[in-house]
């Protein structure tokens, strides 16, 4: 049990870890000047070419790794519901590495959120 | 229209197209792979499923389809707050059970819906928060 949790934490840590430097470099690249297709593949090109965007991959595979290991060890009723933690993980890193604001209003989204998911995919 | 609401339907839009990639590619995902079959974990299983999926059509649409997903993320995220993105794009949770009912004709369970009733408010709530709470993203032209 305390193997599943371990591993649990850190798919939760590198998926949040993952989005978190995806997200910090996109905002390094700046938005599209516009939403069309020349101009979004350009921003993309950029993307890719940032350091961080390279960061983020990584840890993102690493997340599915692990939920692929979780996986083979726990039934998915137990996984994806302890998952939704991740949306809770994920804001505090928002508003202590991005310094995103996140007042009661919001905070109280992602917690329904959290328990909206939890409750519908337990099995 | 105003600046803050322009900036607001531009991002729920773009999160929109995010869930509705994001869920139809892993619906067409999970078809190709049935379609393939049960695969074996050993070098020669994983091998035979891998080449299996470089032939069906079914995996290499959704394959188009999660692409489109990644892009849509990272343009999205170019502009607004992680803490806004991430639980809006929970509402795709509502939209595969919105299309398991209607279409696949799906039952859900009084559980379920009460999940799936708690996901929708919580994104009422997260979509009434700016969406960008952050210092103006640099311009894509001054970047470069």
């Amino acid at each position: 049990m305390i193997r599943t949790v371990v591993v649990m934490a850190l798919f939760i840590l590198a998926g949040c870890a993952g989005e978190l430097a995806m997200t910090y470099g996109m905002k390094k690249v700046g938005e599209p000047e516009r939403l069309r297709p020349r101009q979004v593949l350009q921003f993309v090109w950029r993307a890719v070419r940032t350091g961080w965007f390279w960061v983020g991959i990584p840890l993102m595979a690493l997340n599915f790794y692990l939920l692929m290991v979780l996986l083979s060890w726990q039934p998915i009723s137990l996984v994806i519901p302890a998952s939704a933690l991740s949306y809770v993980v994920g804001t505090l890193g928002a508003k202590y590495v991005l310094h995103e604001e996140v007042n009661a209003l919001r905070w109280g989204g992602v917690c329904l959120v959290c328990l909206g998911v939890a409750i519908a995919t337990a099995g | 229209m105003g600046r803050e609401s322009r900036l607001r339907i531009k991002t729920l839009v773009m999160v929109l197209a995010m869930v509705a990639c994001g869920t139809v590619g892993d619906l067409l995902l999970k078809r190709g792979m049935m379609q393939i079959g049960a695969v074996q974990l050993t070098p020669a299983g994983i091998s035979t499923a891998f080449h299996a999926s470089l032939t069906n059509y079914t995996v290499w649409i959704a394959i188009f389809f999660l692409i489109g997903f990644m892009l849509t993320n990272m343009t999205v995220l170019s502009w607004a707050d992680y803490s806004f993105v991430m639980p809006a794009s929970a509402i795709g949770y509502a939209v595969i059970a919105f299309v398991g009912v209607t279409v696949l004709g799906e039952t859900l369970t009084p559980r379920r819906w009460f999940g799936v009733a708690l996901i929708c408010v919580g994104v009422i709530f997260v979509g009434q928060t700016k969406p960008r709470t952050t210092e103006m993203a640099a311009s894509a032209e001054s970047v470069q």
